[in-house]
């Protein structure tokens, strides 16, 4: 009974000093089926569900925040808002401005779309890719030439008029996008990129990453996690082991 | 909005459209209008009032004063206005909430500055991490409008500057000669004169400012151009409103509503502009004195 009621004590305690705590969710609310802008001006997708549940299991009240891709690094590291949750993959030059979480998303496929039959690999290739990412990156090292945008969505719409010839983005971003348009298909081989997907966090924040860590833990070991990934990404979608 | 909106995907023609344009996206798009037309309401007066600031400064005889007028104008006008918007915004949030961190947390012994990362304390966070986003969009908003007054303040002052200095010599010498001091000159003469002169070059910056607005979404606050692009882009099926990319139609929607807002602005110039010309001692001062029908004085 003593310990009971001493757990208890320890549990509302616990509670009532995790109540206070605010943490501020960063998202770019523009990559479906990731985190987007839903119809009703909120933010919604995978992450929101993900990052959602993480906070119920970890006691915390979470604030979700739209942002710029460009600027997403410098206003987590000023303090606008505490994680980046935003389809961000693990990758040592990432690693070394801010921390991530243990990753909630496997190492996905970054692949190649485009209008026409195209060797995306070839020199004379121009590949459209959203600036500061891995896909990005990756084009540039490739030999191709790398047109750059600020969305993912101008990317696309750069490939469908003809301005780049091909796209390379994740895979799970363009499934639905080529699947819904007649003239467009997956070229090349697909690409393994990053170390999976991480909720970023500013590198002093070592308490708030073990706390996401063992949430993460958490959904991993029940299966939430996997049945989470499933849902928003098919069937066919990579998911932990 | 509508009752038959609950399933989008069951419906067509004018009713699929007009649930479309009244979904919260969209109801959010229309209010960002209003934070528009709100910051140009905010901001012109203000940015009027620091140029008036700058100016009166820069013609000042006290040597201080003077030079704090004209570093103000040459050096705010020489940045670009996106360098101003990434760097002196932040440094000035950073500013208000390190002389916080100072007052409100003086046992705090961890480093403000770690690497790229500023820290301060959480009672002395801007606003507060626990305050309802609605409370950080505002205190964003409010930054953004002092940003845009000093910048287009500082254009504004020289602008005022060179009206001042536009005033006939003679006016202020009759006011001289008729026993005011220099500051009555000043605020009897050279002031209601001076803004026949200052009139082009203000409304050129009002011009300026209206389309300038894109700029608030690098302070996170989401105006109309940002919604144009998020809407506008293409929609999978993971929307209740799927589309491919429109955003040919909500720019221009935006062109239309730019044209009509500056052409209402240009009306309205007009209108003051013959207003204060009346009594001038300028061309459109003399027009107007020739059209006018025979009056006392004539």
């Amino acid at each position: 009974m003593k310990t009971l009621l001493l757990a208890a004590a320890a549990a509302t305690l616990a509670t009532s000093a995790m109540a206070q705590d605010v943490v501020r969710m960063g998202t770019e609310g523009a990559y479906p089926p990731y985190n987007f802008i839903n119809d009703d001006g909120e933010i919604d997708g995978f992450e929101r569900e993900v990052g959602d549940e993480l906070c119920t299991r970890a006691g915390l009240t979470c604030e979700w925040v739209s942002n710029d891709w460009d600027s997403i690094i410098p206003n987590l590291t000023s303090g606008n808002y505490d994680t980046i949750i935003a389809g961000m993959s693990i990758t040592d030059e990432r690693d070394e401005v801010i921390d991530f979480t243990d990753p909630y998303f496997p190492p996905a496929a970054s692949a190649y779309a485009s209008t026409m039959d195209m060797d995306p690999m070839s020199a004379d290739a121009v590949v459209a890719a959203q600036t500061n990412t891995i896909q990005a990156a990756h084009v540039a090292e490739s030999g191709a030439t790398l047109l750059e945008f600020a969305t993912p969505d101008e990317a696309v719409a750069a490939m469908r008029n003809g301005e780049a010839d091909a796209i390379f983005a994740d895979k799970d971003f363009l499934v639905p996008i080529v699947d819904e348009d007649g003239d467009m298909s997956f070229v090349g081989e697909d690409v393994g990129l990053g170390d999976g997907i991480g909720i970023g966090l500013r590198e002093s924040d070592d308490e708030l990453e073990a706390t996401f860590n063992e949430a993460i833990a958490s959904m991993k070991e029940d299966g939430t996690l996997n049945t989470m990934i499933t849902e928003w990404f098919g069937e066919d979608a990579i998911t932990f082991e | 909005m509508f009752e038959y909106c609950s399933d989008p995907s069951a419906l067509d023609g004018a009713r699929w459209l007009s649930c479309y344009l009244t979904n919260g996206v969209h109801l959010r798009f229309y209010s960002s209008f209003g934070t528009v037309l709100l910051l140009l309401a905010i901001t012109a007066p203000l940015a009027l009032a620091f140029g008036f600031l700058g100016a009166a400064a820069s013609r000042s005889g006290v040597a201080p004063l003077r030079w704090s007028g004209k570093t103000y104008t040459s050096m705010v006008r020489g940045v670009p206005d996106i360098v101003f918007f990434l760097f002196f915004v932040i440094a000035l949030d950073q500013a208000f909430e390190w002389t916080r961190h100072q007052a409100l947390c003086p046992g705090w012994d961890a480093p403000i500055r770690q690497g790229a990362e500023f820290n301060v304390c959480p009672e002395a966070k801007l606003p507060r991490s626990s305050s309802p986003q609605a409370w950080h969009e505002a205190y964003n908003f409010s930054l953004a409008i002092v940003t845009f007054a000093i910048v287009f303040g500082a254009f504004a002052a020289n602008v005022l500057y060179g009206a001042m200095r536009a005033v006939p010599r003679a006016q202020m010498e009759t006011a001289a000669a008729y026993g005011m001091t220099e500051r009555q000159a000043f605020r009897r003469i050279l002031v209601p004169q001076m803004w026949v002169y200052a009139l082009p070059g203000l409304s050129n910056l009002w011009m300026i400012l209206i389309k300038a607005t894109p700029l608030l979404f690098l302070l996170g606050v989401e105006d109309i151009v940002y919604w144009a692009r998020e809407i506008g882009g293409s929609k999978t099926s993971a929307f209740s409103y799927p589309h491919p990319d429109w955003r040919i139609w909500y720019f221009s929607g935006l062109l239309v509503f730019y044209l009509i807002f500056t052409k209402i602005s240009e009306i309205v110039l007009a209108r003051l502009t013959a207003r204060l010309s009346a009594g001038q001692a300028t061309a459109e001062g003399e027009r107007l004195r020739r059209a006018a029908p025979a009056g006392p004085a004539a």
